[in-house]
């Protein structure tokens, strides 16, 4: 025993500073492979996004990310990925609650259709919500006739096509929880006087406006980023309807690949925040959910 | 339609506002889910069955499915191999930074597909920083084919990891610990013990994983270059007809990408049901970054 304590780096019980991750085999394999693939095919190539704008320097740099038409992208991504996210936010809840709660024919497919957004190619809902929107479509057409209101190839398109894609992340959020909500804490409610409205009001509202919040800042999120389903109803046009995918895009199309990495840093580093911003939203969900559920 | 309910009347609404509430859904549902749906088979039919066949039996449709299928069937190889890495080391072991670890993986999600597009073009295209290299050794990455794998692998890279992760820390590792004890290898436990524990995660993600890469268009869009029958995938192809203003053509291929999303539901339904993961019903099946960072109040 002495000799093998005293060799060299063999661990004395107790002493240890490295704790030994866990008894079963194959952690070094499955670490490694996981780090090296995530370093190279993720970790790289995104530092190559502020690495490429580095060259520009700080003020080349704000030079290019605070042009007029960069600022319009801004403000007009942000602007519509709020409507859409505020539209999915008041029916994603209709939707989740209608399902949760009510019986009616077809239920089960309509909730397999929620997920549609997600199984259906970008591109594909792109060219047919153009083709529904667009003057000779089928909605197109009415509402340019009857309101004078034009979807296509206008920043209403945007939303139209940030809706769609948005779609089930409320849903999909708020859905457990509402299943989640026992029946005897409104049984509660309505036995100590509250009438309909005020249940919902005070009590369910209150577990679901978590899950509400996290659903919205994950379609934003979405929304935010989102290139496939726009581009055909936008229509690109600089300074109308130039999201700021769009815009970088365009920028890679004149060969303007340090514009392309500046504006993508800016987006690249919006996206950290919103990641961040839904990390802390779900936390507080999941407190949330513990005390009510 | 009406709805009704198993709840009794003082839980739940007048029922004029149980038809209000289901008439807004169904409306909302119909106008902005349904519709677009039936449009693409409306618009792919539009000029008769015969366009409809020629439009994805010619040579540049046909080479668009098979890049495509490709493109699929290697991203699927490799996220299934890093998936499964991935959950082992988190789920089955102990160490610092492991939430970060979990957070990095969810990371291309909330990346934009053109953002994703672009790093590759700045690593490999001809500004890039591997362009003399790669000009030396006569290869070609951007705006080729290893340029469209690289690009898909990006954007489906957590489809698999992010299934398993969760799946197999809820099962722990006493199954493998046992296993372990009666003597069982390493490669042993993991074929025998924990692969059919955990195939209808790999089969949940490896379908969502298959959707996304077949239908990946941002990404693909920017690193292909466009060269037809050579680069281009079935997205890609629609964007051209579209562009060539060849809509019966165009949409009669964005149909078969209709169909394989309609497929993709099915599949997803059948295996939630038979996986009998209660909570996995009301799994977005593409949620942005972290969704399962936090333990879902389901499982609290």
């Amino acid at each position: 025993m002495t000799v093998a304590l005293s060799a060299p780096g063999a661990e004395v019980p107790g002493l240890r500073h490295r704790k030994r991750p866990g008894v079963l085999p194959g952690f070094g394999l499955s670490m490694g492979f996981t780090m090296v693939y995530l370093s190279l095919l993720v970790l790289l190539p995104l530092a190559m996004l502020p690495l490429k704008s580095a060259s520009l320097g700080w003020e080349g740099f704000w030079r290019v990310v605070s042009a007029p038409q960069a600022v319009y992208s801004y403000q007009l991504t942000f602007g519509t990925a709020l409507i859409a996210a505020a539209v999915n936010l008041v029916f994603g809840m209709v939707v989740a609650w209608v399902l949760v709660r009510y019986q009616f024919p077809g239920k089960k497919i309509l909730d397999a259709m929620v997920d549609l957004p997600f199984a259906l190619p970008t591109a594909v809902a792109g060219i047919a919500l153009t083709a529904l929107y667009a003057k000779s479509g089928w909605l197109g057409g009415p509402l340019d006739e009857w309101f004078g209101l034009k979807v296509a190839f206008t920043p209403i398109g945007i939303v139209v096509a940030m809706i769609f894609i948005g779609i089930p992340f409320v849903v999909r959020t708020v859905q457990p929880v509402l299943e989640d909500i026992e029946r005897e804490i409104e049984e509660a409610a309505v036995s100590l006087g509250a009438n309909r409205w005020e249940t919902l009001r005070r009590v369910l509202l209150p577990t679901v406006v978590p899950a509400l919040l996290t659903g919205f800042a994950l379609a934003f999120a979405r929304a935010v980023g989102e290139y496939g389903s726009i581009v055909f109803i936008a229509g690109n046009r600089p300074m109308v309807t130039q999201i700021t995918p769009l815009l970088i895009m365009s920028k890679l199309e004149q060969f303007d690949y340090v514009g392309a990495a500046a504006i993508a840093t800016v987006m690249l580093a919006i996206s950290f925040v919103l990641l961040l911003m839904i990390n802390v939203l779900q936390g507080w969900q999941s407190r949330r959910g513990r005390r009510f559920a | 339609m009406s709805a009704t309910t198993d709840r009794p009347a003082h839980l739940t609404e007048p029922r004029w506002m149980r038809g209000v509430l289901l008439g807004l859904a169904l409306t909302f549902l119909a106008l902005f889910l349904l519709l677009p749906l039936i449009t693409v088979f409306a618009e792919a039919f539009k000029k008769g069955w015969q366009l409809y066949l020629a439009a994805i039996t010619e040579p540049d449709a046909l080479s668009a499915i098979r890049l495509t299928l490709w493109v699929a069937a290697v991203s699927l190889v490799v996220n299934l191999i890093f998936g499964v890495a991935a959950a082992w080391a988190i789920a089955k072991f102990e160490f610092r930074g492991k939430q970060f670890l979990i957070t990095l993986i969810d990371l291309p999600f909330s990346v934009s597909p053109v953002v994703a597009g672009l790093v590759f073009v700045l690593l490999f295209g001809s500004q890039g920083w591997l362009w003399p290299y790669l000009q030396d050794h006569n290869l070609k990455i951007v705006y080729a084919v290893p340029g469209v794998v690289l690009a898909t692998l990006f954007v489906t890279f957590p489809f698999i990891a992010r299934e398993l992760i969760p799946l197999m820390q809820a099962q722990g590792s006493e199954e493998e610990q046992a296993a372990l004890t009666l003597g069982a290898s390493g490669w042993q436990i993991f074929w025998r013990v924990t692969l059919p524990n955990i195939k209808w995660g790999l089969l949940y993600g490896a379908i969502l994983c298959n959707a996304r890469a077949m239908g990946e268009f941002g990404a693909v869009s920017v690193v292909s270059g466009h060269v037809r029958g050579l680069t281009n995938t079935l997205t890609l192809h629609v964007e051209i007809l579209y562009g060539e203003y060849q809509f019966a053509a165009s949409f009669a291929v964005a149909s078969l990408l209709a169909l394989l999303a309609l497929v993709t539901l099915v599949i997803k339904n059948v295996v939630e049901w038979r996986s009998a993961r209660p909570d996995s019903v009301n799994q977005p099946m593409e949620a942005a970054p972290g969704a399962n960072a936090a333990p879902r109040p389901a499982t609290a």
